[in-house]
């Protein structure tokens, strides 16, 4: 047993009300530059709908994470070590930059210059990749809410096996927001695309980076991760990923995303995992045993010789009291209703998502259905948002694995219902989904009012560790000339000294101290 | 021996190895994070897909080339029984088909380059200088294989006359009439190539040094430690 520490995300998407406040904290903390104009290390996408880059979930295009060879062992999909140093010059696989879209501005000097005159002037859009004037026809969520998915969503990949069972009649339309980062996989073929060795995996908290000076900018773990969360520096030519804001982290800082999100459908928090286990979990034969499997490999921080192991292999103790206080061993692992997104990629992602179950509240009052549990069961089945399709994003295609999550989450509404509402304490709702009444009520607090400090438990990086860290140069994943830095963010520097922040009065907007958490 | 000569066969050839060595120096030392290839796949890859494999793949094959005619003496090919005839078609077609594949590879590379708006913005200037050598050094070595050795009934014997003089600059003792009484165009072509060499260190040409076959025997995954620095595999 190799016991090690992952920081890990949770996402309520019953919660989230696609405001996209996430993308744009991120975008103007790690990717305002040239070169990455195009780059969301958080998006937010419809679904359903084609998502960012366009059909980014089909792997039979894109070739990204991993597949079993025929005697069943773990192999990159895009194909193994040969094959990639013999196509370095082409990738095959690499997206194209309209795939994402074509980032664009406008020439808001016309505006601004313009003579007096009786027409209104207007800013035309101009490409950023040629900055020639452009027509937009597509860009990082061009199907929002729908839009025009009467075109586009029946080719969303997940939609494939199911065509029939949907309608796309607007009376009838299905759809909820699904916010992305990178998973900060357990087992990232992202780094095992990577032939420069670049990429890594922090042993101490499992946030995956690329190191800026090692990347020489061949592209593989661009193609190689399936979910599209490495993206190309058209700029400097390098790799860049999102980096789960690991100066937040360290600081016990919830990342950009999490700490703005309107919707506070988000929580960070550790779970330990067995590092030896990893490989064995990640090729069980069956996609639909992935999920089990995954789960079989994190340890129970409560568990006298997983403390034990722990100590031995140097996680500090006050990191074990957190993770026995992590939301997301609640959520994914103690009660199950956290799922990973797409676990047949066969990655181990370590980013997490309460399927969404608002849709059944509207049928059920349509309909008349009081809070009884039978019939919360029964309309969980007969809901807008198709099983099956939640199961093709959450489960490898189970439906049991959904419905059941979907009971668990309508039975904590109906007991939370009768107790405000009807002030009656039900005891029998929470043994048919296998949970206990007083779990109901914590998970409840969790996810409906979802406090700060249940959302974020997060340890803080062992500064006198850090004193040495500083000495460490090329371990930082973007502090570059024209990165966005804040790998020094550990040691409070003063804000004058930091690339990202032009002067300490620019506009009243203190990034480092955000970063330091010093607003909240 | 005129000035002229002393500088285009000892001087430029030690000033430009020189520079080739500091500058390789100078630049591992400081721009480990400009050291890319610096593609611009993302942009375009359908002219791409064939034309950078092509040339690239050229290319190695005439760096492998010239390795052995620069290096390998007339008296070891002698020595171990191969004919010079033999050695000269060898030599000659197995250069004109590297040759012809890199030729078609970088002018589909240049064609894309001049016609996609997107990747000609990320051109830098380095990288337009490194393009005009290329394409000369190129261009006159495509001209060296087929006209002057492999479709000609009286092929140029380079081996007794660049590559004596090539040699002789690492052993410190320059052979400049070896390389004065040689054909003109292969005297423009080393003459270029010393640019070429100089300018190395400086453009992203030093994406070559970065083929990564260590890939080959690593480990899938790897980690390291925030405080440790290891690099250690699973
Ligand atoms: S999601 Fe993140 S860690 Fe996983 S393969 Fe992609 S880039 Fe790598
Ligand atoms: S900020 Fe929160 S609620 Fe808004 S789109 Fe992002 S995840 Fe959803």
């Amino acid at each position: 047993m190799k016991v090690r520490a992952q920081m890990s995300m949770v996402m309520n998407l019953d919660k989230c009300i696609g405001c996209h406040t996430c993308s744009v904290t991120c975008k103007q903390v790690w990717t305002n530059r040239p070169g990455t104009e195009y780059v969301w290390f958080n998006n937010v996408e419809t679904k359903p709908g084609l998502g960012y880059p366009k059909r980014w979930e089909d792997q039979e295009q894109y070739r990204g994470g991993w597949t079993l060879d025929r005697k069943g062992k773990l192999k990159l999909k895009g194909g193994g070590k040969i094959k990639k140093l013999t196509s370095i010059f082409a990738n095959p696989d690499l997206p194209l930059i309209d795939d994402y879209y074509e980032p664009w501005t406008y020439d808001f000097e016309t505006v601004v210059n313009a003579p007096l005159s009786d027409i209104d002037p207007v800013a035309r859009p101009h490409s950023q990749l040629t900055g020639k004037p452009t027509e937009i026809t597509w860009g990082p969520n061009w199907d929002e809410g729908l839009a025009g998915s009467q075109e586009t969503a029946m080719d969303d990949p997940l939609l494939a096996d199911m065509q029939e069972q949907v309608r796309m009649a607007y009376e009838q339309a299905f759809m909820f927001f699904l916010p992305r980062i990178c998973e900060h996989c357990l087992n990232p073929s992202c780094v095992a695309s990577c032939p420069s060795g670049a990429m890594y995996k922090r042993e101490e908290d499992g946030i995956v980076l690329v190191d800026q000076d090692k990347c020489r900018g061949w592209r593989f773990c661009v193609s190689g991760c399936p979910y599209k969360k490495v993206y190309f520096n058209h700029s400097t030519g390098k790799a860049e990923k999102c980096t789960m804001c690991f100066p937040r982290i360290e600081q016990g800082q919830p990342t950009i995303c999490s700490e703005t999100c309107v919707g506070r459908i988000r929580y960070l928090g550790l779970v330990l995992y067995d590092a030896d286990r990893i490989e064995e979990a990640a090729s069980v034969p069956d996609e639909k045993d992935l999920l089990d499997s995954q789960i079989s490999v994190f340890l129970d921080p409560d568990d006298p010789e997983v403390i034990a192991a722990a100590r031995e292999e140097g996680i500090p103790d006050d990191w074990m009291e957190h993770a026995r206080r992590s939301p997301v061993y609640d959520l994914a692992v103690r009660w199950r209703v956290a799922l990973p997104l797409h676990p047949e990629f066969r990655t181990m992602p370590m980013v997490w998502y309460v399927p969404p179950l608002s849709p059944v509240v509207s049928t059920l009052e349509l309909d008349g259905y009081e809070a009884d549990p039978d019939d919360i069961f029964g309309a969980i089945d007969s809901m807008r948002i198709p099983q099956q399709y939640l199961a093709n994003l959450l489960s490898a295609g189970d439906v049991g694995v959904i419905r059941e999550v979907l009971h668990k989450l309508g039975a904590m509404r109906a007991y939370m219902r009768k107790k405000e509402v009807l002030g009656e304490h039900d005891e029998e709702i929470a043994p048919q989904v296998g949970m206990t009444s007083a779990e109901l009520e914590r998970m409840y607090k969790l996810l409906a009012i979802a406090n700060y400090e249940d959302r974020y438990v997060i340890p803080q990086a062992h500064t006198e560790q850090g004193a040495e860290m500083m000495k460490e140069q090329g371990s930082c994943g973007l502090d570059f000339d024209g990165g966005p830095g804040n790998c020094g963010a550990v040691e409070a520097k003063p804000a004058s000294s930091s690339p990202i922040v032009p002067s300490a009065d620019d506009d009243g907007f203190d990034l480092i101290k955000i970063l330091q958490g010093g607003k909240r | 021996m005129s000035a002229g000569a002393v500088f285009l066969w000892v001087i430029l050839p030690y000033v430009a190895i020189a520079t080739f060595l500091v500058g390789h120096w100078w630049r591992y030392r400081t721009g480990q994070f400009g050291w890319t290839s610096g593609s611009t796949q993302l942009m375009e890859r359908k002219i791409l897909g064939w034309a950078s494999p092509m040339f690239h793949y050229g290319a190695l094959a005439a760096v492998g080339g010239h390795v052995i005619g620069l290096m390998v003496p007339v008296a070891f090919t002698d020595a171990v029984g191969m004919k010079e005839n033999t050695y000269r078609w060898f030599a000659a077609i197995a250069g004109a088909v590297a040759g012809a594949v890199c030729v078609i590879g970088l002018c589909g590379l240049i064609y894309r380059r001049a016609t996609n708006a997107r990747v000609r913005r990320t051109t830098s200037r380095t990288d337009l200088v490194v393009y005009a050598l290329i394409a000369a050094l190129i261009g006159l070595g495509v001209w060296m294989t087929f006209a002057i050795n492999l479709l000609t009934s009286s092929p140029y014997d380079y081996r007794s006359s660049m590559s004596l003089w090539w040699r002789s600059l690492f052993t410190l003792r320059p052979n400049i009439s070896a390389a004065t009484g040689a054909n003109t165009v292969y005297q423009v072509h080393a003459i270029l190539a010393w640019g070429f060499w100089a300018l190395f260190p400086f453009s992203r040409l030093v994406h070559a040094w970065s083929m990564p076959l260590q890939y080959i025997g690593r480990p899938w995954i790897l980690y390291r430690s925030r405080y440790a620095q290891a690099g250690r595999g699973r």
